[in-house]
């Protein structure tokens, strides 16, 4: 049979006649034209598939010694806590530094993937056609974050245990089907040796093979379409005779070695994490966590861990008091998508609908008669439903955390901006990201605080910190779900057809 | 007159500590680098706290890290059979602690990072919580403890023969009082006197005006009739405090030498890296 023919020679020929070698070197790396007008954003990419690097070597070397083991030993401390801070800590020869490298790495990656993320809302890069890099990217962010989860109880520390029996607990507050389900999620009727073990398998291997695939189709689907730049330019418009983007160069050598510079950059501030300050002042690696988890004794103060807390707080703002206020910023979001559209009467059928069921689901009425006073009246029910009260508040805050998130996924329809890049937008929309940005920052600092950090409202008698926390979340939510009318408002400046780059 | 210069006498120097919010939290000296400083609070360590506590986390041969020989381990710090490749076990049985003190001694391998709080490390919670014991007759021990979260704490103070165990302290409450429909009424102060041998005398006053805040403050009077000082108290606790901190994370000397040099390489690496990247990027226009 004739062989396929190769430039290559010797081994790399032999392989390269029996595995696409050169042509994915060629595809990927050597004739994979990038833009070449990149910035400082453009390094989180390489740096979120180095850290993702980190975790998995150091995670790999950690499983060799760990040992999933909720019973006490001899000394009456847990048999997973003492396998982590007895063990690997102490007595496995670079233990501590593999595992202080392994706990860095997870607050890293969410810093690298936070700020990579915010890169493809300012340049637009989850516009057409990388719609799909974008979901996959979102896909991969909410298996990070269930792997941050999972892989957190791990250690069994009082903070690990208490913060998993709080967020499975969540779980509980869906309506019928919630506390069979939180019994199904944890193996038993409280986190214990089931959940722990279960855990470690969801940590160690289910969701990093997801992640792994997730990361190959992102990179992928980015490959076939071509990277986004700064300027939101498209360079596969303006090739010269051969083909190439005028606008481009190859990734190999030109950002194989400019994402050189970033990858050591970032090592150095990682090292000065990993080697003097592996506890972050308590944010990488909580103090009650150095207590081994007592099923008995509750802390006063749980708290996920910092990359966490936006969402938390989003979810602790989410309060009876607050629901009558979410019901009608949510109703005027939906007048607005009524108006828009316009003959189109099925649409319009189906956002009354969906205020009325939101009504009733969430028990504003009977949320607004309790504080009028009407309480007889507000828990009226017939055939057993209290037709006013709707479900909990505590579930409509865990559905409120699941949107926050999910929104995300939404964004390539969201922006109907008519340019890609924030360069070219009004200047008034880098203000409109700025409170964005302010939001997100002050809910993920109140998520860390004790409730009532900030005191009372002067006056009236409402809660600082909480009603802080629940404007931010309107603020949060109306920049996603407000987009498709703010983004195209204002006037936009004219996008050059070729890429703004000066030669350095 | 008398009386009153009495009462001044015996409450030189006070310490104070702030309740609530302002919770303050003496610094624990440094003893990371002071070798000797480190084998005192080991022996401190072994002789006050390691009958009800365990340190089951910390390998008596580990020691050889702070100085001392297997064998100065073997005649001075091993008591109960153990062997130097043991762990610090505690003899106390779980059931036994509970039924005694009501709850089980926490082991101290971690103590002194699982303490720590926006107020200070966790250090320096247990530097002030050993400092802050006064006689209290109420207590099941005799003692209680000054420091908020420690209050009414289950442990007796182990450390009375060195810091004196004739200790008072003032402790004063301040409550919001409410009116029977739930609303604020005034605010009231009870103020506990804890006289040195534990005994209580206690006043209780209603306080002008609407501008007070709850909360608990507790003013500590001099120990008197320790074998130590004051300032070697402080120096003793000190030490101990240091090597629980040691114990908490032995590798932290060599672990931030490596870094020194992890950092110089990379810094050089940086520069080479920078000045590759510049090299390939001239050629583009």
């Amino acid at each position: 049979m004739a062989m396929k023919e190769t430039e290559a020679t010797g081994i790399i020929g032999w392989v390269d006649q029996r595995f696409p070698l050169l042509s994915l070197w060629k595809e990927h790396l050597s004739e994979y034209y990038a833009p070449k007008n990149f910035n400082f954003w453009y390094f989180f990419g390489s740096l979120a598939l180095l850290v993702l690097v980190i975790q998995l070597v150091t995670g790999i070397f950690l499983v060799m010694h760990y040992k999933p083991d909720a019973s006490l030993n001899a000394a009456d401390l847990p048999g997973a806590f003492f396998s982590v801070e007895g063990y690997i800590m102490r007595e496995v020869p670079w233990g501590d530094l593999i595992r202080n490298m392994h706990s860095t790495g997870a607050s890293a990656f969410f810093i690298v993937v936070y700020l990579h993320m915010f890169r493809g809302l300012m340049y637009g890069s989850y516009r057409k056609p990388r719609e799909l890099v974008w979901i996959f990217g979102c896909m991969i962010f909410l298996c990070l974050m269930a792997e941050a989860f999972f892989g957190y109880l791990l250690p069994w520390g009082q903070m690990s245990y208490w913060g998993a029996q709080v967020i499975v607990n969540l779980f509980s507050a869906i309506p019928l089907i919630g506390p069979d389900l939180s019994v199904w999620i944890r193996g038993d009727f409280v986190v214990g040796d089931a959940t722990l073990n279960r855990f470690f398998s969801f940590h160690v291997i289910a969701i990093p093979l997801v992640l792994l695939g997730l990361v190959a189709a992102h990179i992928m689907a980015l490959h076939e379409v071509g990277s986004n730049n700064p300027d939101g330019v498209e360079i596969k418009d303006k090739k010269d005779a051969s083909g190439k983007p005028l606008d481009g160069i190859p990734f190999h050598p030109y950002y194989t070695v400019h994402d050189l510079v970033g990858v050591v950059g970032f090592l150095f501030l990682f090292s000065v994490v990993v080697f003097f300050a592996p506890e972050m002042g308590g944010y990488f690696q909580e103090a009650n966590n150095f207590i081994p988890a007592d099923p008995l004794k509750t802390p006063s103060h749980i708290a996920p861990v910092w990359y966490f807390t936006p969402y938390y707080s989003i979810l602790r703002a989410t309060t009876s008091s607050f629901i009558p206020w979410l019901w009608t910023f949510f109703a005027i979001a939906a007048v607005r998508v009524y108006l828009s559209a316009h003959s189109n009467q099925a649409m319009k059928r189906a956002v009354r609908g969906f205020v009325a069921v939101l009504f009733l689901a969430m028990g504003v009425p009977g949320i607004v008669l309790k504080m009028i006073g009407l309480k007889t009246l507000a828990s009226f029910s017939i055939g057993g439903v209290a037709i006013f009260l709707g479900i909990d508040a505590k579930f409509w805050g865990v559905v409120l955390m699941g949107v926050s998130v999910l929104i995300f996924f939404g964004l390539p329809w969201l922006d109907q901006s008519p340019v890609k890049s924030i360069r070219y937008r009004p200047d008034w929309h880098k203000t409109v990201y700025g409170v964005f940005v302010a939001a997100f920052l002050i809910l993920g600092y109140l998520g860390v605080k004790a409730p009532g950090v900030w005191g009372s409202l002067p006056y009236i008698n409402l809660d600082t910190a909480q009603t802080v926390s629940q404007l931010c979340t309107l603020l949060y939510l109306g920049f996603f779900l407000l987009m498709p009318w703010w983004s195209k408002m204002g006037t936009f400046k004219p996008v050059p057809d070729r890429v703004t780059f000066a030669a350095h | 007159m008398k009386k009153i210069f009495a009462l001044l006498a015996l409450v030189i120097p006070m310490l104070a500590f702030a309740s609530g919010g302002d919770v303050h939290l003496d610094t624990a000296p440094e003893r990371n680098t002071d070798l000797a400083g480190l084998q005192r609070g080991a022996k401190l360590f072994v002789n006050y706290c390691l009958n009800c506590h365990g340190a089951s986390m910390v390998r008596y041969n580990r020691l050889k890290d702070i100085g001392l020989t297997e064998q100065q381990i073997k005649d001075n710090l091993l008591f109960t059979g153990d062997k130097v490749g043991d762990m610090m076990n505690v003899a106390m049985k779980t059931s036994d602690a509970k039924e005694w003190f009501g709850a089980k001694p926490p082991d101290l391998s971690l103590i002194a990072r699982a303490k720590a709080s926006e107020h200070g490390t966790g250090s320096d919670w247990v530097y002030t919580f050993l400092r802050s014991f006064y006689r209290d007759n109420s207590r099941p021990t005799g003692w209680n403890n000054a420091l908020e979260n420690a209050h009414n704490t289950a442990m007796p103070f182990a450390l009375w023969e060195l810091q004196g165990k004739d200790r008072g302290a003032t402790v004063k409450t301040i409550k919001q009082l409410k009116d029977e429909k739930g609303n604020p009424a005034g605010f009231e102060e009870t103020i506990e006197v804890f006289g040195k041998d534990g005994s209580l005398s206690k006043q209780v006053e209603k306080l002008k005006g609407d501008h007070h805040h709850e909360g608990k403050t507790v003013t500590l009077d001099k120990a008197e009739g320790g074998k130590l000082t004051a300032a070697e108290y402080d120096a003793a606790v000190g030490d101990l405090v240091g090597f629980m901190a040691w114990m908490a994370d032995p590798g932290q000397n060599k672990r931030k030498q490596l870094g020194v040099w992890v950092l110089i390489f990379l810094a050089l690496f940086w520069v080479i890296a920078w000045r590759l990247n510049a090299a390939y990027w001239k050629d583009i226009k």
